[in-house]
C-alpha cells in the first residue's frame, strides 16, 4: 500500500514539474480554408519554441469569430473579415477592439463538367451571374459562347453546383458576384451560406466537385488549392481590366497588390474583382483575428512573436501548399499593426 | 451514490418506526435497496435528459420562435443574409425521405426476417444474421459513399429515364434527372434501415414460442399459413417496434443523406428533384451560421425535428393499440 502510495505521489510530482517548467499553450479557432497552413506554421513554430504550443481548431470561420468574442479561445480565423455589427458586439462585450491580420491568400474557381469539350472556357462575369442567377440556362447561349469561339459548346441544360455547407469559399464566391452584378447584390447578396437562386448543394469542396465530375453539363466552384490538387479543369475569368486571367498564385498575389495601394488600417479589405492586369478577379485574404489586448503578458508576448515570425519565415510555407504569399506592403503594413497588441 | 444513500437513511427514519429503518438497514445490507435506488437513478436521469434536451432547445431558439411565430413552418424561404427562416422544405424532405425509405424497407425487410426466422434452415439463418448486424454497424457516410459512388449513377443513368418512361405521367417521376434527390436519399436510407428491420424482426419472429406453431399446424393450416396467420401476428407488436427504429434512424440520418439528396430547399412532388432534410441542414449549415437569428433558426429546426420524431413515436404507438386490440382474438395471449 505504501508502494502505490509511493509511485503515485512520484507520478504526481512528475506531471507538476512538467507542468511548471511547461508548455505555454494557446488556443485559437475558425476558418477551415487555411487550415493546412496553420497546422503547417503551428508545427513549425513549435519546432522552433518548445516551451509554446499554438492549438487549432478548424471549426469555420462562424464559429472563430463567435469562440474569440466570448472569449475561449484566444485568438480567431476567418475567411472573411467581421462586419460591422461583430466588431461592435466584440468592443461592447470587452471594452476594447479586435485586429485583423491577413495570414495569406486563397482564389476560387470555376469548375465545369461538359462532355467532348476539353479546352479552357472563358468566362466573363456576366456568364457567371447569369449563370448562378439561373437567367443563363444553356450552355450554347450567347453570352458563354462569346469569349468562347471555336469551342463547340451544347444546347444543354446548365446544371449549376454550389457549396451546401457554410464556408469561405461561398463568401468569396458571392462577394465577387456581387460586386460585379447588381442584381445578384441586391436577390442574393454575400455571406457564407446563401439563399441560391439555382443549383444542387454539394457538401464542402469534394462534394461540389463530386457532383460536377458525375453530372455532364454542370458547373461548380471550389477553391483553387483544391483544383490544382486533384488536377481539375478549371476556366479563365475576366477581370477589372477585360482580360482573361487563369487562376494562379501569382495571379492572386497581383490582387492583393492591386488592393495593398488602398488597404485600410483594419486590413478588412476585400479583393475579389480588384484591379490591375494580372489580376485573378476571385481572390481573398484570410484573417487571423487577434484581441487589441491580451492580459496574460506571456500569451500576449507569445502571439506577437507568432505574428512576425508567420509573416517573415512563415510565408516561405505558403507556396508549397498552394497559398499564395502576402505581398511585402502589405506585410510592412501588418508589422506595424503588431505592436497595436497591448 | 453515496451521498443518495446517506439522505434516504436520513429520511427513513423519520418516516417510520425504528423498526422500519432496521429492515430498510437489512435490504441495504444485501444489496437490493442499492440496486434499486441505482437503477432508479438511471431511469430517471432518462426522463431528465429528454427534458433538458427540450428546455434547452425551447430556449435557444426564443429569437426565431418571437420573430417567426408559426410561419416558422409554413414558409419555405431560407436566406441567412436577409434573416428569413421558413423550415417547410425541411420538413417536407425529412418526411418524404423518411416515407419513401420505409415503402421500400418495410416490405423487403420483413419479407427477409420471415424467411430468416421461420423457413431458412438455422445454420442458414445464423450465418446470414451475422451479417446483417455487420451491415447495422456500418458507419453512415460508408453509406452515403455508397449512394454518392453507386446509387447516383445508377440512378441517373438507368432507374430515373426507366421511370419517367415507363410511369412518367405520375407527378412522382417528372423533371430532370440529376441522380440526387428525394428518391436517392430514400433509397439510400432503405439500404441503412432495412438491416435494423431484419434483425429485431428475426429476434420477434424467433421468440414466438412452438405452441402457437404447432396448434396452428395441428389444426391442419399449412406451414405459410401458420407462420402468415399465428406467427406474424402474435409478433406484430415487436415487428412494428422494428419499423419504428428504422424510422427513427431514416428521420435523424444526417451525413448519408446530405450526400446524396441534392442540398436545395425546394417542394416539390416529383422525387427526382433535389431537397434537403432537417439533420443535413443543420450539419452543414451551424459551423458558419454567424448572427443569432440565423443560428437559433437551425436550433428551432433542432426542436422540429425532435417534436417530428415525438409525434410521429407516438402515432405509432397508437397504431399499436388500435390494431392489437382489433386483433386480439389471435394476438397476443
Amino acid at each position: 500500500m505504501k508502494r502505490i502510495a509511493a509511485i503515485f505521489l512520484v507520478v504526481l510530482g512528475l506531471a507538476v514539474a512538467l507542468r511548471a517548467q511547461s508548455i505555454l499553450s494557446i488556443n485559437g479557432a475558425g476558418a477551415t480554408f487555411p487550415y493546412p497552413m496553420y497546422s503547417k506554421w503551428f508545427d513549425e513554430y513549435h519546432k522552433q519554441h518548445a516551451n509554446l504550443q499554438i492549438n487549432y481548431q478548424s471549426i469555420g470561420s462562424g464559429g472563430g469569430i463567435k469562440q474569440v468574442t466570448e472569449g475561449t479561445v484566444d485568438f480567431g480565423a476567418s475567411d472573411g473579415p467581421m462586419n460591422d455589427e461583430q466588431l461592435k458586439g466584440f468592443q461592447d462585450k470587452h471594452g476594447f477592439g479586435i485586429l485583423h491580420f491577413p495570414t495569406v491568400l486563397g482564389a476560387v474557381v470555376p469548375t465545369y463538367n461538359i462532355p467532348k469539350v476539353t479546352s479552357t472556357l472563358k468566362f466573363t462575369p456576366e456568364a457567371l451571374a447569369g449563370i448562378y442567377l439561373g437567367k443563363i440556362t444553356k450552355w450554347n447561349d450567347p453570352v458563354i459562347t462569346g469569349p468562347n469561339k471555336g469551342i463547340n459548346l451544347p444546347a444543354d441544360d446548365i446544371v449549376v453546383v454550389h457549396r451546401a455547407d457554410g464556408s469561405g469559399t461561398t463568401y468569396c464566391w458571392t462577394d465577387y458576384l456581387s460586386k460585379i452584378s447588381d442584381e445578384w447584390k441586391n436577390k442574393v447578396g454575400k455571406g457564407t451560406s446563401v439563399n441560391w437562386p439555382v443549383g444542387l448543394g454539394g457538401k464542402g469542396n469534394e462534394g461540389v466537385m463530386g457532383v460536377v465530375k458525375q453530372t455532364p453539363n454542370s458547373i461548380g466552384y471550389v477553391e483553387l488549392i483544391y483544383a490544382i490538387q486533384n488536377n481539375t479543369p478549371f476556366g479563365d475569368v475576366r477581370n477589372s481590366s477585360g482580360e482573361f486571367v487563369t487562376a494562379s498564385l501569382a495571379g492572386v498575389s497581383a490582387a492583393a497588390a492591386g488592393a495593398a495601394k488602398n488597404m485600410p488600417d483594419d486590413f478588412r479589405v476585400s479583393i475579389t474583382n480588384a484591379p490591375g492586369k494580372a489580376a485573378y478577379p476571385i481572390s481573398t485574404f484570410t484573417w487571423l483575428l487577434v484581441p487589441e489586448k491580451i492580459s496574460d503578458a506571456a500569451k500576449r508576448d507569445a502571439i506577437k512573436g507568432f505574428l512576425k515570425w508567420m509573416m517573415s519565415d512563415g510565408q516561405n510555407y505558403a507556396e508549397g501548399l498552394a497559398y499564395a504569399k502576402l505581398p511585402s506592403p502589405v506585410v510592412a503594413k501588418e508589422t506595424k499593426a503588431i505592436a497595436k497588441i497591448q | 451514490m453515496n451521498r443518495l444513500v446517506a439522505t434516504t437513511t436520513t429520511t427513513a427514519p423519520s418516516a417510520g418506526p425504528v423498526a422500519g429503518s432496521r429492515t430498510f438497514l437489512s435490504r441495504l445490507n444485501k444489496g437490493d435497496e442499492i440496486a434499486r435506488l441505482i437503477t432508479l437513478l438511471f431511469a430517471v436521469s432518462v426522463v431528465l435528459v429528454t427534458l433538458l434536451l427540450v428546455f434547452e432547445l425551447w430556449q435557444g431558439s426564443a429569437l426565431p420562435r418571437h420573430k417567426f411565430g408559426f410561419n416558422f413552418f409554413r414558409t419555405s424561404v431560407w436566406d441567412p443574409i436577409f434573416d428569413q427562416f421558413g423550415a417547410l422544405p425541411f420538413i417536407y424532405g425529412t418526411l418524404v425521405t423518411a416515407a419513401v425509405s420505409l415503402l421500400i424497407a418495410v416490405p423487403l425487410g420483413i419479407g427477409a426476417a420471415i424467411f430468416l426466422a421461420e423457413l431458412a434452415p438455422a445454420r442458414v439463418s445464423d450465418t446470414l444474421e451475422f451479417f446483417i448486424d455487420l451491415l447495422a454497424a456500418v458507419p453512415s457516410v460508408i453509406y452515403g459513399l455508397l449512394g454518392v459512388f453507386i446509387v447516383i449513377p445508377l440512378m441517373r443513368e438507368y432507374i430515373q429515364p426507366g421511370l419517367k418512361n415507363s410511369l412518367g405521367f405520375l407527378p412522382f417521376f417528372q423533371g430532370p434527372a440529376y441522380g440526387v434527390g428525394f428518391l436517392t436519399a430514400g433509397i439510400v436510407l432503405a439500404i441503412m434501415v432495412i438491416p435494423y428491420i431484419i434483425s429485431v424482426s428475426r429476434e420477434v419472429l424467433l421468440s414466438v414460442p412452438r405452441d402457437q406453431r404447432e396448434a396452428a399446424l395441428a389444426l391442419g393450416s399449412t406451414r405459410w399459413e401458420a407462420t402468415w396467420k399465428v406467427v406474424v401476428p402474435f409478433a406484430r407488436a415487436g415487428i412494428f417496434g422494428s419499423i419504428f427504429l428504422a424510422l427513427a434512424r431514416a428521420l435523424g440520418e444526417t451525413m448519408a443523406v446530405t450526400m446524396v439528396i441534392g442540398n436545395t430547399p425546394a417542394i416539390s412532388a416529383s422525387l427526382f428533384s433535389p431537397g434537403y432534410s432537417i439533420a443535413a441542414v443543420i450539419a452543414n449549415e451551424f459551423t458558419e451560421a454567424t448572427g443569432d437569428l440565423y443560428l437559433q433558426s437551425l436550433i428551432e429546426l433542432g426542436l422540429v425535428l425532435f417534436l417530428l420524431t415525438f409525434i410521429l413515436n407516438g402515432l405509432a404507438r397508437l397504431l399499436i393499440v388500435a390494431t392489437s386490440q382489433k386483433g386480439s382474438g389471435t394476438g397476443r395471449a
